[in-house]
């Protein structure tokens, strides 16, 4: 049944994300080598590799989060270079969501998703408002929005995290490892709200070690390894035939339990 | 073997503690009585304890002369007993504690200042209390220039005395107002903030020309307590928002230039005591300015003080900048907020709560410093108080008077640290994570 929704999405032809020959260092430590990689809107990316492997790098590098020092990096037609007004027209169109929430603890869950539209969009706080709760009913925690995010479970907050991202509208999102720090029985609630987003169509980057996840919503698997895309695939085929070696053993380490 | 397996059936119920588990016998017993040399040790403290307390209070009220003319009221020669404090002294000179020299038929000047700063700093200091968005912008944009035009009058200012000096003022009034409607009309904040800035800069300067048409006081004539407030009030106000742009400054990694200026003043100004800062603006200062431009030595003591403690409030502000994760400046940043909107609703609101403490400390330390300012000739409350003790009328009144200037920084610091527990608890935001 996943599958059958999944296959029902639809990938356009539009390019969402074009990364070229892009390497990063980090002092002399060369972090990620020669990345080449096409996302096209509507598609739906799952990153995995072992930690160090550059996979986050990359992701962070799609909204300036850290800087390339080589190749290019388009994003929905505008390159990223050092021009801060660039880098701010991409960031309101690239919704982000980390491994620790980053919730903004000073303000309630309601002032967080408002922020953003408020001040960067400029959308009156009303309408803010009334965007925020529609996003926060289809994260399922609209009761939730007079508290604080010390207030909440972690599934919880990343799931406002989720929110709080979308009411700025984007239209690619990145998620940075957001079930990793959760406990077993929360990591469903906020797969779930992932799998809702990917069905409405959102061209979504996830790095994660999801593999059920990754099984049932990817339309396509990368694996890193040492900074470099080691390989891709379909998720049937890169789970099931994994062609290079690494692959091989690293989908052998975090299925073996 | 299935010994180990085990099933709950139903829920433990939630029971009450115990009796002798909760009480004031029991924080008594645990406390002040839990074995037999503690309960010597709480006896023998209460004991001088009591002792210090009645003696404060015979020493205070009970011998106290409360009305005298000059020392002699105050001996045991005149009163009949031993004499404590002689709070005589204290009302006979009252005024002058509070004014210092400060002409006697204009004590309302200040008055009326001090009742603003109290009715403007409530609203913003309390939430109960309406009206606080009235109150800030008044407190900032127009508070300090009427203060300074309540007391001291109008400010001779040598641009408005040429005819060609009003005119390019006035000129630059209207341009400025021009700019800043045009860039309101054209949503774009630089050029409503520049012109309006200009317009704002050159009224507040045709407003102290004008000085409300008082009198003119010179700022010799100020002193005694009035003198500490202005400086501490200004010290504080000029301090926080300074330090807070140096604590930015000195972190602005992609700014060398501004990031080693602001170092360099934090490094230099901290390594300097306050005392030869006051002095360099008084003896120093002279030698560098050209000929014939000279400053008040109020507004010396006012810069010096007010440079001295932006350096220390800017490395308060910068420790609670390091404690903000990284995370939420990133967060910021994803969400597309600019610099000065992640700073402005994310970063500095988070960092100055946790560092509201320090803050305060550097408040209370300010406070106190402004009695350094006697050392340059200014007659803050301390001096004064000095000056009082050795007059021939009121010999021996060292006790009261310093106890009497004491309680008065004991009261004002006191109530800054209640403020910030008060703040804390306001700003806690549940459970932190």
């Amino acid at each position: 049944m996943a599958e059958a929704a999944a296959s029902a999405m639809d990938i356009s032809d539009e390019v969402a994300i074009q990364i070229s020959g892009m390497h990063k260092w980090y002092g002399d430590f060369h972090v990620l080598k020669d990345i080449n990689l096409t996302v096209n809107r509507g598609e739906r990316i799952v990153i995995c590799g072992p930690s160090g492997s550059g996979k986050s790098t990359m992701i962070r590098c799609i909204n300036r989060l850290e800087e390339h020092q080589q190749g290019s990096i388009v994003v929905d037609g505008i390159e990223l270079t050092n021009d801060l007004k660039n880098i701010d027209s991409i960031r309101r169109e690239v919704g982000m969501c980390f491994q620790h929430f980053n919730l903004f603890p000073h303000l309630t869950i309601l002032e967080n998703c408002v922020l953003a539209p408020i001040w960067v969009r400029k959308t009156p706080r009303k309408e803010a408002e009334e965007t925020a709760m529609h996003f926060l009913e289809k994260v399922k925690i609209p009761e939730q929005a007079l508290k604080y995010p010390g207030q909440l479970s972690g599934g919880q907050q990343q799931r406002v995290a989720i929110a709080r991202s979308l009411c700025m509208n984007p239209r690619i999102m990145l998620f940075d490892e957001p079930t990793s720090a959760l406990d077993p029985e929360m990591i469903s609630e906020v797969l779930d709200t992932m799998i809702d987003l990917a069905e409405s169509g959102m061209t979504m980057l996830c790095v994660t070690h999801e593999m059920g996840f990754a099984r049932k919503v990817a339309n396509r698997v990368i694996f890193m390894d040492g900074g470099e895309i080691i390989e891709q695939n379909e998720p049937e085929e890169f789970f099931n035939n994994p062609r290079s070696e690494r692959t091989q053993l690293f989908l052998s380490q975090i299925l073996a339990h | 073997m299935s010994d180990i397996a085990y099933v709950k059936t139903e829920l433990s119920p939630t029971l009450p503690p115990p009796p002798n588990a909760a009480g004031p016998m029991k924080w008594l017993k645990d406390n002040l009585f839990s074995t037999w040399y503690e309960a010597i040790g709480t006896v023998v403290a209460s004991a001088i304890l009591i002792y210090l307390f009645m003696s404060i209070v015979d020493w205070a009220f009970v011998t106290s002369v409360w009305e005298a003319s000059s020392f002699e009221d105050c001996l045991e020669r005149y009163t009949g007993h031993p004499v404590g404090a002689c709070w005589g002294f204290v009302d006979a000179r009252f005024n002058q504690f509070m004014f210092g020299p400060y002409p006697t038929d204009s004590y309302w000047r200040p008055i009326i200042v001090g009742i603003l700063l109290v009715a403007g700093l409530l609203p913003i200091m309390f939430e109960q209390i309406p009206g606080r968005k009235i109150a800030a912008p008044l407190m900032l944009g127009i508070f300090p220039w009427l203060s300074v035009a309540l007391l001291h009058g109008p400010i001779e200012m040598t641009t408005l005395d040429s005819g060609l000096g009003i005119g390019v003022t006035a000129l630059l009034f209207v341009l400025g107002i021009a700019l800043g409607l045009y860039g309101r009309k054209n949503f774009n904040p630089g050029q409503t903030m520049i012109g309006f800035g200009v317009a704002y800069c050159i009224g507040v300067m045709y407003f102290l020309a004008w000085g409300l048409g008082l009198e003119t006081i010179a700022t010799n004539k100020y002193g005694g307590f009035m003198l500490t407030l202005i400086l501490s009030a200004v010290g504080i106000g000029v301090s926080l928002p300074l330090g807070i742009v140096l604590a930015l400054g000195r972190r602005a990694s992609n700014m060398p230039l501004i990031q080693m200026l602001c170092i360099g003043f934090i490094e230099l100004v901290r390594a300097v005591p306050l005392i030869t800062i006051l002095f360099m603006a008084q003896f120093m200062l002279p030698l560098f300015l050209p000929e014939g431009v000279d400053f008040d030595n109020l507004v010396r003591a006012l810069v010096g003080v007010s440079l001295f403690s932006s350096a220390y409030m800017a490395e308060v502000v910068r420790g609670g900048l390091q404690a903000i994760p990284k995370g939420q400046f990133e967060a910021a940043d994803a969400l597309g907020l600019n610099y000065s909107m992640s700073m402005r609703l994310i970063i500095l609101p988070q960092a100055l709560k946790i560092v509201i403490p320090n803050i305060v400390s550097t408040f209370i330390g300010l406070f106190k410093d402004t009695t350094l300012v006697s050392i340059i000739g200014l007659l803050d409350l301390l001096l004064t108080m000095k000056q009082a003790i050795t007059s021939t009328k009121w010999l021996g009144m060292e006790h009261t008077g310093y106890i009497f200037v004491g309680l008065i920084y004991l009261v004002c610091c006191f109530g800054m640290s209640r403020y910030s527990i008060y703040l804390e608890k306001k700003l806690h935001t549940g459970h932190k994570r």
